[in-house]
């Protein structure tokens, strides 16, 4: 089975305009979430798409897909938890009590924040997680990547050529997710916040998926007026 | 939902818009295949006059399409339905008058977006739903029905005498056409003129083919179909002008970008019909849809299909036009975007 995990556990605290966590921020005259969770029921491939909210938002997540008629019945709102991470593992959960686990199940986990995402994204993910267990979407980097530990001088200046942007989706095998995390210790848990990473630090392959730089994540005040400059320029103050 | 749409902006270099899409009464399809028309490549290249350049795009691209449909709120479709799209958006007013013809009337890829997008939301009634049409061969369901319309308006004007049939010109309208008038009257005889031999050969169903410039000299005809446009428009019109038998019918469907003069004395000495066919609507879907759930059809057309590989990106965008310049006949394509 397919699943998909919408991951919308923040509460907003990056975009200081506004108390409503981003997901929930107008866009075009509907909130991002509700663009990202559209574009996620268009793929029919999907058996069920879970929702991550932060435990006080659930209910007003609930009002929301009632007002623009997404009830559903492969729709769900779960708890999300502390962090990332914690998030995606309450909704395998939740997916594991509501449906019987199979090697072969998938989950494509996606940031509610990155309503830009196209349906061939999301099918490449599947294909891919389907082939090879897990994979990333990423775009190629464009600006020079710079790295420092002090924050004040350059340690190194990796070549352009490999380095990539993270993206999400990011998608696996559940079965293959949880050996890997069910493997971690305690402080790696801690420390490892991103799901791709666990397979990384476990030498387990990630495969790239090509991204697309308009899949941009709405994180800060002036990602939120690009992503209305690229809906037409509307702005809402 | 925030749709991808794949303007073309200028010639040769596309953009993507990005537009918020609402459910409401429309039904939610997702293109599958397309198939490039003439028109189209006139855009991608820039062969359009400069000012109808800067008034219509810019634009989405191809009206040639299936699809599959993905959301219905109306209830007229399942979910999954394999469906083709008319480009044609008509507006109310006198039936009598096609609704391809109609004044006010609009037609998605000329001066609105055609189907070069992620998802495309359209009215109920523009859909025209498909079981056993293999869906590359259903790419082409707009511009086969442009020859059911075509084909439909000759059978209403022309006189009963259709012993013999020409149809000027040997590209993928003239095929189509020929196919059609074959099931329509399969006791005509159905001659095609050309100018390219290889092409001619594909023609292997018709009674006759020649060459322009092989025409015998007591050629003559009862009704024909023109199917040149262009350029060759002025030689083929005044061709068909010179052999069709009196009070012929001589339907027009070649676009030509430059006013063709004609020979007007014969026509009136002859009294020629001359009737202008272009595009097409609903009934003419339906009608081709029909025809074409014919496995024979289906596989005549199939010959003159060249399925390119599938379109994943905006450089594949640029690829399957490349392609199409150097086929023969039809390019199709899957669509991933």
């Amino acid at each position: 089975m397919i699943f998909a995990a919408i991951l919308a556990g923040g509460v907003g605290s990056r975009m200081s305009i506004s108390d409503v966590p981003k997901q929930f921020l107008p866009l075009s005259k509907k909130p991002i979430v509700i663009h990202t969770i559209e574009k996620f029921m268009m793929c029919e491939r999907f058996d069920a798409i879970y929702i991550g909210m932060h435990p006080d938002w659930i209910s007003y997540m609930e009002d929301l897909l009632e007002k623009f008629s997404l009830k559903d019945k492969r729709i769900h709102v779960a708890a999300g938890g502390t962090d990332r991470n914690s998030t995606l593992f309450n909704v395998i959960k939740e997916i594991e009590n509501d449906y019987e686990e199979a090697e072969d199940n998938i989950i494509v986990t996606h940031d509610a924040v990155r309503p830009f995402i196209t349906q061939r994204i999301i099918n490449e993910n599947i294909d891919t997680a389907e082939k090879y267990g897990a994979c990333n979407t990423v775009v190629s980097a464009i600006d020079t990547i710079v790295s420092s530990k002090t924050g004040e001088f350059i340690d190194e200046i990796p070549d352009r050529r490999y380095m990539y942007q993270g993206q999400t989706p990011q998608s696996f095998k559940i079965s293959l997710l949880k050996r890997l995390y069910n493997d971690l210790t305690k402080e790696e848990k801690l420390i490892l916040t991103d799901a791709c990473k666990i397979c990384i630090v476990r030498d387990t392959p990630v495969k790239l998926v090509q991204g697309e730089t308009s899949n941009l994540k709405i994180t800060t005040v002036s990602d939120y007026k690009i992503a209305q400059a690229m809906l037409g320029g509307i702005e809402i103050d | 939902m925030i749709n991808y749409v794949y303007q073309l902006v200028s010639p040769q270099i596309f953009s993507i818009k990005y537009e918020s899409l609402d459910f409401k009464d429309d039904v939610i399809v997702k293109p599958a295949y397309m198939s490039i028309c003439n028109a189209d490549q006139r855009y991608y290249l820039g062969m359009r006059d400069t000012k109808i350049l800067e008034k219509k795009l810019p634009m989405a691209l191809i009206h040639e399409c299936c699809a599959k449909v993905i959301y219905d709120k109306s209830g007229n479709f399942k979910k999954g339905d394999n469906v083709v799209i008319i480009p044609n958006v008509p507006s109310s007013g006198n039936d009598e008058i096609y609704e391809n013809y109609r004044k006010g009337s609009k037609f998605l890829s000329s001066g609105c977006d055609g189907f070069m997008r992620e998802y495309v939301n359209i009215s109920p009634d523009r859909l025209v739903k498909f079981e056993n049409i293999n869906p590359k061969v259903a790419a082409i369901s707009e511009f086969v029905s442009v020859a059911v319309h075509a084909v439909s308006r000759f059978e209403k004007l022309s006189h009963s005498n259709k012993d013999k049939i020409v149809v000027w010109g040997d590209g993928s309208l003239a095929y189509v056409v020929c196919n059609i008038l074959k099931v329509r009257f399969p006791n005509s005889e159905i001659i095609v003129v050309g100018k390219n031999k290889r092409k001619l050969s594909i023609f292997s169903f018709v009674n006759c083919t020649y060459l322009v410039d092989t025409l015998p000299k007591d050629f003559e005809f009862d009704h024909a179909f023109e199917c040149v446009g262009g350029e060759g428009s002025y030689y083929a019109i005044n061709d068909i002008i010179e052999h069709i038998n009196p009070q012929g019918t001589l339907v027009l469907m070649g676009v030509s970008e430059n006013k063709v003069s004609i020979n007007t004395r014969d026509i009136l000495e002859k009294g020629i019909t001359v009737v202008g066919s272009s595009r097409s609507g609903r009934v003419d879907f339906e009608n081709a849809i029909q025809y074409m759930e014919n496995l024979e059809l289906q596989n005549r057309l199939s010959v003159i299909i060249y399925e390119d590989k599938p379109v994943s990106s905006i450089d594949d965008i640029h690829r399957v036009f490349s392609t199409d310049l150097s086929t023969l006949f039809k390019t199709v394509f899957k669509w991933n975007l």
